[in-house]
């Protein structure tokens, strides 16, 4: 969709995502690379493909001056230099050409009092406030293990590319784009904030329960024990809670398992708003029997087929073998130079019924 | 309105579906100057109005909800009832005035009820329609419900967040959701340029577990390539060392890292804790990733009597990474975010002053706005079907 345009992608692990995001979109995105810098490294691997790669020094001046040249005549730049860093200034790029459309990511943004601090996935999920919405509530505030920062920074770093461009495309300049990692963060807080604006509450971290659902208090589980991991499933109540646990009283029946409490409760009129912690407890106790007998590939298969809301806690094992994402062509597989296969996630939508075959690969030389 | 130049001041957006993923879309467009219409039904308002708290002084009402709020403000809400002939000729009317048609039903909904791609292209070649769900509109799982705080599980990240040694761990909300929003408005936003170069309509299908992936690609990678299997460790790094959140005395967690012996000495200095730059077990990276445990334990010991934002502020003078972990109540009073302005207080009809969010990028020459709080339900029937359609 947008084979038109020319990007150049200087940036560091922050703006990885930008770049792949646009050369999935179709542009012609050239990713600089300083001479010997690692490109073996997973992520930069699975983030700079589809790319194409030019290695030159952006630090030496005979560096600058070509990236300079390339900057004259190209649509869109990426860049993640410190705000301090006069070369990539946005008033110079702009002098030199009016119609680029200049994307900054930093972990703060490159005005305000803390735009000069230091942040890397942890310091920026924890100022963005992610972490403190995960953990155990006894236990410290956690980051996701797999680093998020960067590809929260690198998806909005896309989106306000996007918006600069369509505002050129009707017949405006170019502009600068100045995207906060820490602020990408707070979008992936859901409505969490909403509670402390209106009510004054300030909803914290919950660890492996849910709780807040019941009026009396009650604690709900959410990631039941099976046999070759876990599944997340939780007693819901309304259409599709109902449809759901409906659909595993049935399913334990057809196992021969014991319900127990669950032959008491009627389904159509019961409200988890309004469960006690006892009847909880009942409730989950048949459960965990059931959940302790199924495989995640069992679970994923059977509650597909019921119309159940509920998940295994997947693996990158799970992911890679999951047959939804084989039937929609998702992965992409690439030669290497040396005769091995690499696969990558394919271009991350499908238009027209069709998934943008990756054209371009890190391994090309400009 | 503000008087600034909108970007996306000529866009034309409806709305179809409720929740966040669609919605969200939605907004980052109105917040740079399209023109959205939410469409939901007197019936079945959106299900964010009702469902989920929090509302306005804890009472239940279809214009107290402050989550639905939150992902429509700078939008026009219209009721419209699909289940009847006008209803469905004003979405269609709707669909004619429109650009970009954004839709978060599940797989088969839209055309069910004659407004599907392929019908409205016949007499809309130029349409661009974005439809996102939870497993995209094929393969064998296309009409699976879910809800998107599972859905995390599913793709990985719930797996990915915990102590090494216990069970996953629950992500706030949809996560994922946000992933596919934000990373989808880009690709609405492509077609929409195709189209004004090509005159060609193109239907966008947006699979929130796909998109997810993208934020986990690395870790899929290293698993498809070298068999690894990334797995929670709670706060710990394959390289920095430390790299941990520890409380401090004013019931703050401070967030530090240090990715160098050089930083290393750094935090030893701010602490004023030279025993810890001199114990051979912290000497080096590998000795810290060795000793990482002891290693916390001292610094859990130090930082107890030291407040989190005053060590915060010297450490990262002292060139070391470190930020108070922001409770959600703290991102009101942030400095930075509030230097950039990323809260917005607007007044609604009922729920009154109301803190929107902007989207974490400000441009330069077009900056956008929160331009109005999020309507009441029908609050803008006469605008939309009298003028806009007028």
């Amino acid at each position: 969709m947008l084979g038109c345009y020319k990007v150049v992608d200087l940036s560091n692990r922050l703006g990885w995502l930008a770049g792949r995001i646009l050369a999935d979109l179709g542009a012609d995105v050239m990713k600089i690379e300083a001479p010997g810098a690692d490109l073996d490294n997973p992520e930069w691997r699975a983030l700079n493909f589809n790319k194409r790669l030019l290695l030159l020094d952006a630090a030496s001046s005979s560096g600058r001056q070509a990236i300079e040249r390339m900057i004259a005549g190209i649509d869109i730049l990426i860049e993640s230099a410190e705000p301090a860093d006069e070369w990539l200034d946005p008033a110079r790029l702009s002098a030199l050409n009016p119609r680029l459309i200049h994307v900054s990511i930093t972990p703060f943004g490159r005005k305000g009092p803390r735009a000069d601090w230091r942040g890397s996935d942890l310091e920026i999920m924890a100022a963005g406030g992610a972490m403190s919405l995960a953990g155990d509530p006894d236990g410290a505030p956690l980051r996701i293990s797999i680093p998020q920062a960067c590809s929260w920074a690198g998806a909005h770093a896309a989106t306000g590319a996007m918006i600069a461009l369509s505002h050129r495309s009707a017949g405006g300049q170019g502009q600068h784009v100045d995207v906060s990692a820490q602020a990408s963060v707070v979008a992936a807080l859901a409505h969490a904030p909403t509670f402390f604006d209106i009510l004054g509450e300030t909803p914290s971290r919950a660890g492996s329960k849910i709780t807040g659902r019941s009026v009396h208090g009650a604690v709900y589980r959410a990631f039941w024990p099976c046999k070759d991991g876990y599944i997340n499933f939780v007693v819901y109540g309304g259409p599709a809670g109902r449809r759901t646990n409906k659909g595993l009283v049935t399913w334990m029946r057809e196992k021969g398992l014991q319900l127990g409490h669950l032959e008491n409760i009627d389904w159509d009129s019961f409200d988890p708003k309004l469960a006690t912690q006892d009847e909880v407890d009942r409730i989950e106790a048949p459960l965990l029997a059931f959940f302790a007998g199924v495989t995640k590939s069992e679970f994923l298969e059977g509650a597909c087929t019921r119309e159940m809301l509920g998940y295994p806690v997947s693996t990158v094992a799970d992911i890679a073998a999951d047959p939804q994402l084989e039937a929609r062509g998702f992965w992409q597989d690439i030669e290497m130079p040396d005769g091995n296969r690499e696969r990558h996630c394919g271009s991350f939508y499908v238009a027209d019924g069709l998934r943008p075959e990756v054209s371009k690969s890190a391994e090309e030389a400009a | 309105m503000n008087a600034a130049p909108q970007a996306l001041g000529d866009l034309k957006v409806v709305e179809f579906g409720g929740y966040a993923a669609g919605p969200h879309i939605g907004k980052i467009l109105a917040n740079f100057g399209a023109t959205v219409v939410h469409v939901e039904s007197e019936n079945r308002p959106d299900g964010f109005r009702l469902e989920y708290p929090p509302f306005k002084d804890g009472v239940a009402g279809v214009n107290r909800g402050g989550c639905f709020a939150f992902f429509n403000d700078s939008k026009y809400g219209v009721t419209i009832d699909l289940k009847t002939p006008e209803g469905l000729d004003h979405a269609r009317q709707l669909v004619d005035w429109a650009d970009l048609l954004i839709e978060n039903m599940r797989p088969g909904v839209m055309a069910r009820i004659g407004l599907g791609y392929e019908e409205l292209s016949k007499t809309n070649p130029d349409l661009i329609m974005l439809s996102t769900c939870n497993m995209g509109q094929t393969g064998p799982r296309a009409h699976t419900p879910g809800f998107g705080s599972q859905l995390s599980s599913l793709a990985g990240f719930c797996g990915a967040t915990g102590d090494a040694d216990g069970p996953p761990t629950l992500l706030y909300g949809p996560y994922i959701d946000f992933i596919a929003s934000v990373m989808g408005c880009s690709a609405a936003l492509a077609a929409l340029d195709q189209r004004r170069r090509t005159g060609k309509g193109t239907w966008i299908d947006i699979s929130q577990y796909e998109c997810g992936l993208h934020f986990m690609a690395g870790a899929l990678l290293a698993y498809h390539r070298d068999g690894i299997l990334t797995d929670r460790q709670g706060n710990r790094d394959p390289e920095a060392a430390p790299h941990g959140a520890y409380l401090c005395r004013d019931d703050c967690w401070l967030a530090l890292s240090c990715w160098s012996n050089a930083e290393f000495q750094q935090l030893a200095e701010v602490l004023e804790y030279p025993e810890l730059a001199g114990d051979e077990r912290f000497a080096t990276i590998a000795n810290r990733h060795d000793n990482a445990e002891a290693l916390d334990e001292c610094l859990a010991d130090c930082l107890r009597n030291r407040d989190a934002a005053n060590t915060a502020e010297q450490l990262q003078l002292a060139g070391v990474g470190a930020y108070p972990v922001n409770t959600i109540s703290d991102l009101f009073s942030d400095p930075q975010l509030a230097a950039r302005r990323t809260w917005r207080r607007r007044k609604h009809e009922e729920i009154g002053e109301q803190a929107y969010l902007m989207p974490a990028f400000d441009l330069s020459s077009t900056p956008g706005d929160i331009s109005h709080a999020a309507p009441l339900l029908g609050a803008d029937n006469d605008v939309v079907l009298g003028e806009f359609l007028g």
